[in-house]
């Protein structure tokens, strides 16, 4: 039997009471895919990407991941790496154990050799093997990324989503992580979603970019979604600061 | 009397094991009180026992069983309040503290000849604990050891609630057992501490095992320890001084965070 398509939405919305996050997005991604979702603040990039997850319940449409609803498929072959913000920074944690919450989808009391060589392993693809034992506190948001990034690894994942993982990283730190995620993608032939404000990295990594405003805009190739005429229905005047720049995306709850 | 002869003294004996049960219930729940930030839920639920325990004596039921459901109650009410609205949670927990209140005073005034009782339950009295207080006791730790079932899942959704629930941890069915199991607690050490102390129970060991640990687990491990020392300590302290045993154990409590102080590695940026 065929591997049902990897991520499928449609004609789906999301609402937070009577604001409407977002809206008639559909789209449909095969396997081994980059999509880069792109728009202002606000716009509901990271709505979709919890709604994916399903973290958020849909108020209209159907998404499908791996042929399952939302929410309901295969949880072991989803890699999530989160905004950086969503986590306590002050919670007693070392950096390999965050990595095992991957393996076990839990915290773990203790963690087992086994587990140990696993998340080593999975440290050491993404160049961070020394920092293991450090304190989540006291990482780098550049540290820090890779640590998520290991983490989604060590699930061997069909699909990794990224919400905004650039933030807080300097531009040599962003150009790295970028490479490492072509080379991850290469080599396990996993699809990426990433959220990101950054329409330079989404028309130089992406494969397909969705552009949303509330609303899908557009999907399609970089070059045919980043045009003058489609970046001005998104966000508005070409030229104005948010259009290179709307850093962070606000997050609507 | 000899150093260890207090031993032999069979309310001492219930105190002794009252006070450890507690420091360990209170020091396991107390993690996860101090990292989400609910430090001042111990606070609003101690509240919520003071508005039982009114209605109890008004009613002339034990007052106990009758704070139960009702501080248990509130903290369903503050969970939902937390889950359901915009509102953060030291405003929903202020709200239900202050309605629980009130409704003490409500009550107490309604009963008129409430001094001596209610005195005895705002600041506690370890030294008149009954045996039946003490089952209650053992059912809350037998309680809190079952719980121990669901640390993994707490600790997970404590870290980063997002990447619990992608990961399926009911992260709302958790909350609300854990705010009722904190309730529940609140409760059963009342009597030992009272209600003016009961949170501090809750907060220090967890905060004093927080500033020397760098995971999870071992906080666990030694805020418990610290809960479950500090009210020997206290409670022998109190009794060759002839103090308030609630308060010589949080004094305790206080002084290990003291002197733990200095080993706290500097907050990161």
């Amino acid at each position: 039997m065929s591997e049902p398509t990897l991520l499928q939405a449609r004609g789906v919305e999301i609402r937070y009471g009577a604001l409407v996050a977002v809206s008639e997005v559909t789209f449909q991604l095969e396997s081994g895919s980059f999509l880069a979702v792109v728009g202002p603040n606000g716009s509901g990039k990271s709505s979709l990407v919890r709604a994916i997850l399903g973290l958020v319940p849909l108020t209209q449409g159907k998404i499908d991941v791996l042929g399952k609803p939302a929410g309901h498929g295969p949880a072991e072959r989803i890699g999530y790496v989160p905004q950086f913000k969503t986590f306590d920074r002050h919670y007693p944690a070392l950096a390999i154990e965050v990595v095992a919450t991957g393996l076990h989808r839990s915290w773990a009391w203790r963690l087992t050799v086994e587990d140990r060589a696993l998340c080593m392993a999975a440290l050491e693809r993404v160049d961070v093997g020394a920092i293991a034992e450090r304190p989540v506190g006291e990482l780098s948001g550049g540290q820090l990324q890779r640590v998520y990034l290991a983490r989604a690894l060590i699930r061997k994942p069909s699909l990794i989503l990224l919400d905004e993982p650039a933030t807080g990283v300097d531009y040599v730190g962003q150009a790295d992580f970028y490479a490492l995620l072509h080379d991850v993608q290469k080599e396990l032939g996993t699809t990426l979603v990433m959220v990101t404000h950054d329409l330079e990295v989404a028309s130089h990594h992406a494969s397909e970019v969705l552009l949303l405003n509330r609303k899908q805009i557009a999907f399609g190739t970089p070059t045919s979604v980043l045009s003058q005429s489609m970046l001005g229905e998104a966000f508005g005047h070409i030229g104005h600061d948010h259009d290179t720049h709307p850093d962070g995306e606000h997050h609507t709850e | 009397m000899t150093t260890f002869e207090f031993f032999s003294l069979p309310f001492m004996q219930r105190a002794l094991i009252a006070g450890v049960l507690l420091g360990f219930i209170g020091g396991l729940y107390g993690v996860f009180v101090v990292q989400r930030r609910l430090s001042f839920l111990g606070d609003g639920l101690a509240h919520a026992a003071f508005g039982g325990v009114a209605l109890g004596l008004l009613l002339h039921n034990d007052p106990l069983w009758t704070a139960l459901p009702f501080t248990v109650a509130v903290a369903i009410g503050i969970t939902w309040v937390k889950r359901r609205t915009r509102l953060s949670s030291d405003t929903a927990i202020g709200i239900f503290f202050s309605v629980s209140a009130a409704l003490g005073v409500l009550f107490l005034a309604m009963k008129r000849d409430y001094s001596v009782d209610a005195f005895s339950y705002l600041f506690g009295s370890i030294l008149s604990v009954t045996r039946e207080d003490l089952w209650l006791a053992f059912g809350m730790f037998g309680l809190s050891l079952l719980s121990l079932v669901r640390w993994k899942a707490w600790a997970y959704a404590t870290f980063d609630r997002d990447l619990a629930l992608a990961d399926g941890i009911p992260t709302d069915r958790d909350d609300y057992l854990l705010s009722i199991l904190i309730a529940v607690t609140v409760v059963v050490a009342v009597k030992v501490v009272g209600i003016i102390l009961v949170a501090a129970f809750l907060v220090i060991p967890a905060a004093a095992a927080r500033m020397v640990t760098h995971r999870f687990s071992s906080m666990t491990i030694l805020s418990c320890a610290i809960g479950v020392s500090t009210s020997i300590v206290g409670l022998v302290l109190s009794y060759y001084a002839d103090l308030p045993s609630g308060a010589v154990i949080i004094l305790a409590q206080a002084a290990t965070f003291g002197a733990l102080l200095p080993f706290s590695g500097r907050k990161s940026a």
